[in-house]
C-alpha cells in the first residue's frame, strides 16, 4: 500500500479518536448516532407516560406521588414537570428535539455515516475514503453540531419548540433555543455535505480494478444515491435556516407576514414575507431526507437477504433503476406535506401524481426483495430476522402513506396520529429495524467476533412486539381524529373514546425499551468475548469479506481484483455455494 | 496523496470530482435564496423595490467588470502553470486576489451607502434580501481569496508544476462560480 494517503497511526489519540481511518470513524459515528437514538427514545419514553396519564386522576394526593410520578416530578422540577406532570412548553421542547434528534443525530448518522463509512470502501475494494481527513472532519463537526443541539435545553425558555420542522412564524417568535437549533443545524448540514462529497467521489473514483457499476453491491449504489440526495437537498434548508436565524437575529421578515398579531398587538416588523415559504425550503430538503432514512435500510436488507438465501438477488438491475428513480423523483413531492396549508387545486394535483409515481419504484423494491425470498432455503439467523421483519413493516408504512399523498384523504388525517403511526412505521421498525439487523451482520466484520444468537433473537421479538405495539393503535388513534403534538388531548373529548390506546403504547415502548437491554449487553459483550469471526462469517460474496475481521489499516493484504457481480451465490456446477467476487476461478 | 487522476475510474482526479460536487451544492444554496427571492418579489404583496437610481448601478456595472476581469485573470493564471511558469501563476493569482479585494472596497461603500439612503436590512424585504445574497456571497469572496492566497503560498514554496497543479484548477473552478454567482445577482437586483 505504497501510494496510501496516511502512515498508520500508533498513538492512542490518532487511533481512536482523531483518526482519519473509515473504519475507526465509521464505529465512531455507530456509537454516537447508538447514544442519541438512545436520548431521543426516553425523551419519547417521558412523552408516552405523560400521554397515557395526561390528566391526575381521582386517587391524586399531591402528598404521595407515588415512586415513579414522585421520581419523575423530582428529576424534571417544578418548571417542567409539576407534580410529575408535563408541562405543555416542555411536551414541545421534547417532540421537537425528539425529532430532530432521532433523524439528524440518530438514524442518519447511523444508515448513512456509520454504515456507508465502514462498509462503503471495503465493498468497492477501496483502502479508505477519498477525502480521509475531511472524513474526520465529517464527525467532528457533527459531534459538535450535536453538542449544540443538546445545549439548548439550557437555554432560557428552553430548547427549540417548534416541531422539527420549526414552521415559521412560530419559530421565530419562539425562545432562543430555536437559534440554538439553527447553529447546530447549520454545523450538521457542514457535516453531512463533507460526508455526501466524500462518498461521491470515493464510490466513483475509487473501485477496485473490475468492480464496474454494474457490479456494484446495491449497499454502495443506495449510498451513491443517498449521498447526491444529501448534497442536493440540505443546502436549500440550509438557505431556509439563513433566512430563519436572520428573522430571529437580524429583524427581517422573510418569515413574516405584514401586520402579523403577536399576543395581543402588532409584530413590530416591516412584514410582507410568507410563512409557507419555509415550509417550502424545509420539505424541499425534507422530502428527499425521508428518502435518506430508507434508502440505507433498503440496501442492508438487500444485503442480508443475498447471503442468507443463498440465491441471486431477484432483479438486481430493477432495484438499481427503481433507487435511482426514487431518489430523482424524491425531489418533485415535497408539497404533499402542504395539502393543508393552501395550495391551488392544480399544483395539488400534481403533487397528488408525483407522489403516487414514487410509489411504484418503492413497490418495486419490496417485490424484488420478496422475490429474492421465493424457492429458497433461508438461514434464520439475527440479521436476517430483522432483514425479513424489515418487508412488512415497511409494507405498512408505504401504503398506510397513500391516503396521506391524496390530497382529499390527506385533509382529514393530516397532523394526525395516523401521520405519526405512517412515518414512524418506515422509520422506526422499518429503517432502524433493517440498522439493528445491520449492526448484527456486519459485527463480526468491525470488531472480529459475532454477536450471540441467542440474544440477538431475544433483541429481536422484543423489538418488533414492543414497536408494533406502539406504531399500530396510533393509527386508530389518528383515524378517530386524534392530533399530534398535544400534551393532553383528553382536554378534547372526541380524543376519550381512543384514549385508552395510549396505555397499550406506553406498554409497547417499555417493551421496546427492555428489550434494549440485550442487545446493549451483547453489543459490548461480543467485542471481548463473541465467538471468533474469520475472514467471511457468513459465507458472502462482496468484497468487505475478503480481507481480515478487522481489517487492518488500509483493508486489503493485496489490492483486490473484482471477477464478477456482488450476489453469485449457488451457482451451478460450483461446489461451493458461494463466489467471492475476487475469486479468480 | 493517491490522488493521480490516471489511477481513478472516472479519469478526474478526487480533488477535481470533489469539487465539481461541491459547486453543485453551492448553486442549490444560492439556487434556493434566489428562488426565495424571485417568489415572494413576485408573490408578495408589500414588497417595495427602490427607485434604480439608489440602487447605485454605475458602481455595481464597475464591480461586476471587476469580478469578471479577476476571473479572466484565474483563467490566465491556470494557462501559466500549464506551461509551467510559477513565476506567472503567482503574479495572475495576486491579480486575482486584488480583483477580489477591490471588488471588497466597492461593496463596502455600496453598503454604508444603501444603509444610510434607509435601504437597511431590517426596513424592507428588498433589503433583506439584498443584505442576504449579496452577504453570503461578499463571505465566498473572502473564503476565496483565503484559497487563493493559501494556493499562492503554496506556489512559492514549489508545490506546482506544468503536470501537477490540480489544486489551482480546482480553485479557480471556486473563483469562477463566485463569479458567476454575481453575475447573476447583478442583474435580480440592480436592473430589474
Amino acid at each position: 500500500m505504497s501510494d496510501h494517503g496516511h502512515a498508520a497511526p500508533t498513538g492512542f489519540w490518532r487511533k481512536y479518536i482523531f483518526s482519519v481511518d473509515h473504519k475507526v470513524i465509521g464505529i465512531q459515528y455507530l456509537i454516537t448516532s447508538f447514544l442519541f437514538l438512545l436520548v431521543g427514545f426516553s425523551m419519547m419514553l417521558l412523552m408516552r407516560y405523560q400521554l397515557a396519564w395526561p390528566q391526575p386522576g381521582a386517587d391524586f394526593d399531591p402528598e404521595n406521588l407515588g415512586l415513579v410520578r414522585g421520581f419523575i416530578a423530582w428529576l424534571f422540577g417544578e418548571t417542567n414537570m409539576p407534580y410529575g406532570y408535563m408541562d405543555p412548553t416542555f411536551y414541545n421542547q421534547l417532540g421537537a428535539m425528539h425529532g430532530t434528534i432521532m433523524i439528524f443525530l440518530g438514524v442518519v448518522p447511523l444508515g448513512v455515516a456509520a454504515f456507508g463509512n465502514f462498509v462503503l470502501p471495503l465493498q468497492i475494494g477501496a483502502e479508505d475514503m477519498a477525502f480521509p481527513r475531511l472524513n474526520m472532519a465529517s464527525y467532528w463537526v457533527y459531534f459538535v453540531g450535536s453538542v449544540v443541539m443538546m445545549s439548548s435545553f439550557l437555554a432560557p425558555g428552553g430548547a427549540a419548540q417548534s416541531g422539527w420542522t420549526s414552521y415559521a412564524p412560530l419559530s421565530v417568535v419562539a425562545p432562543p433555543g430555536q437559534t440554538i437549533w439553527l447553529i447546530a443545524m447549520v454545523l450538521i448540514i457542514t457535516s453531512s455535505l463533507l460526508g455526501s462529497i466524500n462518498f461521491i467521489v470515493t464510490t466513483l473514483n475509487m473501485r477496485a480494478k473490475g468492480m464496474t457499476l454494474g457490479r456494484l453491491p446495491v449497499f454502495c449504489w443506495v449510498q451513491l444515491v443517498t449521498a447526491v440526495l444529501l448534497l442536493l437537498a440540505f443546502p436549500v434548508l440550509e438557505a431556509g435556516a439563513v433566512l430563519q436565524l436572520l428573522d430571529r437575529v437580524a429583524g427581517t421578515s422573510f418569515y413574516i407576514p405584514k401586520d402579523m398579531i403577536y399576543g395581543d398587538s402588532v409584530f413590530p416588523r416591516a412584514g410582507g414575507g410568507s410563512p409557507l415559504l419555509w415550509q417550502h425550503l424545509f420539505w424541499f430538503l425534507a422530502h428527499p431526507e425521508v428518502y435518506v432514512l430508507l434508502l440505507p435500510a433498503m440496501g442492508i436488507v438487500t444485503e442480508i437477504i443475498a447471503t442468507n438465501t443463498r440465491k441471486p438477488i431477484f432483479g438486481y438491475k430493477e432495484l438499481v433503476g427503481s433507487f435511482v428513480l426514487i431518489g430523482a423523483l424524491s425531489f418533485v413531492v415535497w408539497a404533499h406535506h402542504m395539502f393543508v396549508s393552501g395550495m391551488r387545486t392544480s399544483i395539488a394535483n400534481l403533487f397528488v401524481t408525483t407522489t403516487m409515481t414514487i410509489s411504484v419504484p418503492s413497490v418495486a423494491v419490496l417485490s424484488c426483495l420478496l422475490l429474492s425470498l421465493r424457492g429458497a432455503q433461508i438461514r434464520f439467523n439475527t440479521p436476517m430476522l430483522f432483514a425479513l421483519a424489515f418487508l412488512p413493516m415497511f409494507g405498512i408504512g408505504g401504503l398506510t402513506g397513500l391516503p396521506l399523498g391524496y390530497a382529499p384523504t390527506d385533509l382529514y388525517l393530516h397532523d394526525t396520529y395516523y401521520v405519526i403511526g405512517h412515518f414512524h412505521y418506515v422509520v422506526a421498525p422499518g429503517s432502524l429495524v433493517a440498522l439493528l439487523g445491520g449492526t448484527y451482520y456486519w459485527f463480526p466484520k468491525m470488531f472480529g467476533r459475532k454477536m450471540n444468537e441467542g440474544l440477538g433473537k431475544l433483541h429481536f421479538t422484543g423489538t418488533l412486539i414492543g414497536m408494533n405495539l406502539v406504531f399500530f393503535p396510533m393509527f386508530f388513534q389518528g383515524m378517530w381524529g386524534m392530533q399530534r403534538r398535544l400534551a393532553d388531548p383528553t382536554l378534547q373529548w372526541h380524543n376519550l373514546p381512543v384514549q385508552g390506546w395510549s396505555t397499550v403504547i406506553l406498554a409497547g415502548a417499555l417493551i421496546t425499551a427492555v428489550a434494549q437491554i440485550p442487545f446493549i449487553f451483547n453489543f459490548f459483550w461480543s467485542i471481548w468475548s463473541g465467538e471468533k469471526a474469520g475472514e467471511n462469517p457468513w459465507q458472502a460474496t462482496t468484497l468487505e469479506w475478503a480481507c481480515p475481521s478487522p481489517p487492518p489499516h488500509g483493508n486489503f493484504v493485496t489490492p483486490p481484483v473484482v471477477h464478477r457481480g456482488p450476489y453469485e451465490y449457488s451457482v451451478p456446477g460450483r461446489k461451493a455455494d458461494y463466489w467471492p467476487q475476487s475469486d479468480a476461478a | 496523496m493517491s490522488a493521480h487522476a490516471a489511477s481513478t475510474n472516472t479519469g478526474l482526479s478526487h480533488a477535481k470530482l470533489g469539487t465539481w460536487a461541491f459547486l453543485a451544492s453551492e448553486v442549490m444554496l444560492f439556487g434556493g435564496l434566489i428562488s426565495a427571492y424571485v417568489i415572494l418579489r413576485s408573490g408578495s404583496g408589500h414588497f417595495f423595490v427602490p427607485p434604480r437610481a439608489m440602487m447605485g448601478v454605475p458602481l455595481a456595472t464597475l464591480n461586476t467588470f471587476v469580478l469578471i476581469s479577476s476571473s479572466v485573470t484565474m483563467v490566465l493564471a491556470i494557462a501559466a502553470i500549464q506551461a509551467g511558469n510559477v513565476a506567472k501563476l503567482k503574479n495572475y493569482l495576486l491579480c486575482t486576489i486584488g480583483g477580489g479585494a477591490i471588488f471588497l472596497c466597492i461593496k463596502a461603500y455600496e453598503y454604508n451607502h444603501k444603509w444610510h439612503e434607509g435601504i437597511t436590512i431590517s426596513a424592507s424585504l428588498f433589503g433583506s434580501f439584498y443584505y442576504t445574497l449579496t452577504g453570503l456571497h461578499m463571505f465566498h469572496v473572502i473564503g476565496g481569496m483565503g484559497l487563493l492566497g493559501y494556493i499562492y503560498w503554496q506556489a512559492s514554496r514549489g508545490h506546482f508544476t506544468a503536470a501537477s497543479h490540480d489544486r489551482v484548477e480546482c480553485s479557480g473552478l471556486y473563483w469562477h462560480l463566485v463569479d458567476l454567482v454575481w453575475v447573476l445577482l447583478f442583474p435580480i437586483l440592480y436592473l430589474l
